[in-house]
């Protein structure tokens, strides 16, 4: 600062956009956009970069985004095994374990072990497929809707999608009181 | 290089440690160091895979050792003596040298509200450069070991997969990394089956893809 390389003010104002602005609730309004609205969904999978841009959080140009999509015969885990790439504008930073030695290890050799781990034992017969960001694409996991919350609104949607669960280490639950 | 950091199919490194609740940071000085890589990104004297690249020349032990943003420090304090930003003497003495021109710095509050969307590197080039390969075609990664820096694993180098998504073009982080050149090419989105990659004992269905 006293060399005039950075101000103040700038590291403050880039502090506090990671810690209040900048995290998963991005990513769960792409997500809960993409339950209610086919062709957002279409949109996202097909250009997660333009599609991403309505929310005006990511630019056109910025950082390249790949949405996979989880069904029930394919599940989506994302890793960086090399170091800690991460889809900042939609999840904000990484956790400490999504950058941690057995997380970036075992999710290519042992990604069901992994999601054990997790809470999530995946049927034999479903596809497991590990994106593992070894160049300049970011990867957001769609997840699953869950049963039981097909009245609620886009915004009540959100509110259920989680971190891990685009990151693809977990399930998104049903509203609370409701049973799948 | 074949780096602690490239670990991708090691299996002593334990279980998975979940902190719930986790803040963004754990500790003031974290926040400080992540601004500050952020914000002397911007005087574009190096690059994302630079920055990369001094994680990676760690020894294996300060590696495992050190935290997160421990390494960015490290990393930051390298790049900012080896690019000619401040000398090793100001960051021992804290103080700049005398007579030293304040700068003014290029990354100001006014272009960071709200949201910082143009303060990151990118990567992405918008040339034409002619793609090598096609969507759906048979590939071998490459066997190489280099010395330098790398985005392709030691776990699929050799391995066959299928070209699943041309990405369009980008830097060449083994070059780019070094301050040797862009080099701009087509990064592939490519499918590895688990099979391929980790034997027969492996999930039929199961696969790995990378972005090579």
């Amino acid at each position: 600062m006293e060399k005039g390389l950075v101000e103040r003010a700038a590291l403050d104002a880039l502090v506090d956009a990671y810690e209040h602005k900048i995290g998963p609730r991005n990513g769960a309004r792409v997500v809960a956009r993409a339950w209610v609205d086919p062709a957002y969904k279409a949109r996202l999978l097909d250009n997660a970069n333009d599609a991403m841009a309505d929310f005006g959080f990511i630019s056109r140009q910025g950082d390249r985004m790949v949405v996979v999509e989880n069904t029930p015969r394919v599940h989506n885990l994302i890793v960086c095994t090399l170091c800690s790439c991460y889809p900042w504008p939609v999840l904000g930073l990484p956790p400490v374990w999504y950058k941690s030695a057995p997380y970036r290890s075992r999710a290519v050799i042992d990604p069901r072990g992994v999601l054990r781990e997790f809470g999530v034992d995946l049927a034999a017969d479903v596809e497991v497929r590990v994106w593992d960001s070894t160049a300049e694409l970011r990867y957001l996991v769609l997840p699953e809707r869950p049963a039981g919350a097909e009245r609620l609104s886009e915004d009540e949607l959100a509110a259920l999608v989680t971190r891990n669960a685009m990151v693809g280490v977990a399930k998104v639950m049903p509203p609370s009181g409701g049973k799948s | 290089m074949n780096g602690i950091h490239d670990m991708g199919g090691m299996q002593d490194m334990g279980p998975v440690s979940y902190e719930k609740d986790e803040p963004v940071f754990h500790a003031p000085w974290e926040s400080r160091v992540f601004a500050m890589v952020l914000a002397t990104f911007a005087w574009r004297k190096w690059n994302l895979d630079a920055f990369r690249h001094t994680r990676e020349v760690l020894p294996p032990e300060d590696y495992l050792r050190l935290s997160y943003y421990d390494q960015w420090f490290s990393g930051l304090r390298d790049l900012l003596v080896r690019r000619g930003l401040v000398t090793a003497a100001e960051i021992e003495s804290g103080v700049p040298a005398p007579e030293t021109a304040k700068a003014t710095p290029p990354l100001t509050a006014d272009k960071i509200s709200p949201v910082p969307l143009s303060a990151r590197i990118h990567a992405f080039r918008d040339v034409a450069v002619s793609a090598s390969f096609r969507v759906g075609e048979r590939v071998r990664a490459r066997n190489i070991n280099p010395l330098g820096h790398t985005r392709l694993p030691r776990y699929a180098r050799g391995k066959s997969g299928t070209i699943e998504r041309d990405h369009g073009v980008f830097v060449f982080p083994d070059t780019n990394a070094h301050f040797n050149g862009e080099k701009p090419q087509h990064v592939y989105s490519v499918r590895f089956t688990a099979r391929e990659l980790w034997g027969s004992q492996a999930p039929e269905k199961d696969c790995v893809y990378l972005d090579l």
